[in-house]
């Protein structure tokens, strides 16, 4: 039977098995495509330009490390590290606790949830440039609401926020905070996916109501928060479009944001060097990465999988 | 003395119920109470989170003179409803809103069909090294974008791409990380037994993507086109780096390029440009709310 072309011609080579893989590359095919050539491609690009110094007009000259040294020297990149790093660790832990709360508000018996759930989730759909504009106008100094309000109400002349070198990261953390609703929404969903019963198990174990948070509603959703964790890190050091918007920069550098300075340092003014701006796009990235991978370990600690084997 | 003691103990047992409603009622009370005060919490939440958006519509209907009054006033004297047709026609608006709609909507149907195409194979077909890839596709959200950004410019740069909408459109339509791992999220719920039965029938893989899985994935392709719509409506770094002629300017661009053209800044006009421009976000939000949150939940909770 071996030695008959047969079997061979009934055995062809794509078996179902092997037909189902090829389908399965058919149908990420524009993944891979779209990964090969907007992502592997520019992100090695970016890791070769980082050793050059390049102006677009002329091909790039190679460097070496020395975009790197001289970042490591270069005051500008280390205030916009710091500026960013402070903003995403107060804002980033800030909105997550005012979201939780929120949520742990609307998680009760309350009338009118979905109408509450509507009005605090709205200010994230209607993010970017008019969002920024619109608080540019809050934040004025001379006409603005808010300085408006705090003189109506309690008789403060309010400080020039956006415009001041000490209010301008507060101002943004504000800022941040009111678009804090999409987490919100996650922690929710998240709340009301704890099981009943181990509530009121735990009330039968004589558990009031700060224990029952802490021992179950906060391990329970533990997931939701190291995901918005994450999230919260990796768009935090990206924040660009308020501040290119509102305060390129400044006051005297004080919102000189990280991915703002490298974006200067690439499309801006007239010394472009995108070989410059691609270590610093390096470093941010390694960074991004780092934050994440702690995020991440120490979720080991604090996070509870559902169904993980208990030690 | 043969009825005293019943009554006596009738009585006890009498007190111990009437405390034991009493606590009852106390408790009752104390969670009605709690319950207000939570409610008055979240309504004064709702003014703070409410006002700016008051503020802005208030604003819009203002003149240039109210506008620099101190403090400002919460409601217009005269509501000045031509500030909508002055703003929009004080850049061409009309021009901006058409270059961001044709963007917006092609990357929109980019998106729903490529990444419930790719989605697919990562839920229900098993190839070589499909783990594998999907670790890699999630891993790919946490490259920040200023890493590809400039290797991208040069390569449009290259393709001659520069100030045409190719540069936002393309890389989008094939298929993001995110709203793969959304509708994959979602293929996951829909029944195995679906798919079985209609390759029994003899048909093809395509043929259950294009005929079963698409039909049943409604809810997640609407929230897909959303998620798509918003994000890309919003957009601005990647016109800033690519759009450079009027002409070709999305809503964002043309937004901000208002700001520093008028001195003193006619906040009126910029707030009623700034409305029209949320408007599509808003309406888009209010009646397909319903997706919006499924999406959001999917992707973090189950996450």
């Amino acid at each position: 039977m071996a030695t008959t072309a047969a079997p061979t011609t009934k055995r062809p080579w794509l078996t179902r098995t092997r037909k189902e893989g090829l389908w399965f590359y058919i149908f990420i095919s524009p993944w891979i495509v779209g990964f090969l050539i907007f992502l592997a491609g520019p992100i090695i690009t970016s890791a070769y330009l980082s050793l050059t110094t390049y102006d677009v007009t002329s091909p790039p000259s190679f460097l070496g490390l020395q975009n790197y040294s001289d970042l490591l020297s270069d005051d500008l990149f280390w205030l916009s590290l710091k500026i960013t790093t402070i903003y995403s660790f107060v804002s980033v832990p800030l909105g997550m606790a005012v979201a939780l709360g929120v949520a742990l508000m609307l998680n009760q018996k309350i009338p009118f949830v979905r109408v509450f759930r509507t009005i605090y989730y709205l200010p994230s759909v209607i993010s970017g440039v008019s969002v920024t504009l619109l608080w540019l106008w809050i934040f004025n100094p001379d006409f603005g609401v808010l300085n408006g309000l705090l003189s109506q109400l309690f008789h403060i002349k309010g400080p020039r926020w956006v415009f001041s070198e000490q209010w301008v990261l507060p101002s943004f953390i504000i800022m941040s905070l009111w678009t804090t609703g999409g987490s919100m929404v996650l922690y929710l969903a998240g709340l009301q996916g704890v099981p009943t019963e181990l509530y009121e198990a735990a009330s039968l174990d004589g558990a009031g109501a700060w224990r029952r948070f802490w021992n179950v509603t906060l391990p329970m959703i533990s997931p939701v928060i190291l995901f918005t964790l994450i999230t919260g890190i990796i768009t935090s050091f990206q924040t660009f479009t308020q501040v290119q918007i509102m305060t390129q920069g400044g006051p005297h550098y004080g919102s000189l944001f990280y991915v703002f300075y490298l974006w200067q340092n690439a499309f801006g003014g007239s010394a472009t060097d995108m070989g410059y701006a691609s270590a610093m796009a390096w470093i941010l990235f390694v960074l991004v990465l780092i934050l994440t991978l702690l995020a991440l370990r120490s979720a080991r600690i604090w996070v509870y999988y559902e169904g993980e084997a208990r030690t | 003395m043969s009825v005293k003691p019943i009554s006596r103990e009738a009585q006890l047992r009498d007190d111990v119920a009437r405390a034991a409603m009493a606590a009852r009622r106390r408790k009752v009370l104390r969670a009605a109470v709690g319950r207000g005060v939570i409610l008055v919490i979240l309504c004064l939440g709702a003014v703070v989170v409410m006002a700016p958006v008051v503020w802005m519509i208030s604003t819009s209907l203002k003149s240039l003179y109210e506008t620099q009054e101190f403090p400002p006033r919460w409601i217009p004297r005269v509501l000045h409803w031509e500030n909508y047709p002055n703003a929009l026609t004080i850049l061409p608006f009309a021009t901006y809103f058409k270059n961001s709609t044709i963007i917006t909507l092609t990357i929109m149907v980019g998106e729903v069909l490529s990444n419930s195409f790719v989605a697919y194979g990562f839920a229900r077909l098993r190839g070589p090294g499909r783990n594998i890839l999907f670790v890699l596709v999630l891993s790919t959200m946490l490259i920040p974008y200023p890493v590809i950004m400039i290797p991208q410019y040069i390569l449009f740069k290259n393709l001659g791409w520069i100030d045409t909408f190719l540069p936002l459109i393309v890389p989008p339509c094939f298929s993001s990380a995110y709203l793969i791992f959304l509708m994959r999220q979602f293929y996951m719920t829909i029944p195995r037994e679906m798919d079985d039965a209609a390759e029994i029938d003899g048909c093809s893989y395509f043929g259950i993507y294009r005929r079963i899985m698409l039909p049943l994935a409604k809810p997640a392709l609407v929230t897909v086109a959303i998620f798509s719509f918003t994000y890309n409506w919003n957009d601005y770094l990647a016109p800033l780096i690519y759009i450079n002629s009027q002409s070709n300017y999305t809503l964002t661009l043309g937004l901000s390029n208002f700001l520093g053209r008028y001195n003193p800044i006619s906040w009126h006009l910029i707030m009623a440009a700034s409305l029209v421009t949320v408007l599509p976000c808003v309406v888009l939000f209010f009646f397909a709310q319903r997706f919006f949150i499924q999406g959001v939940v999917v992707s973090g909770v189950k996450g």
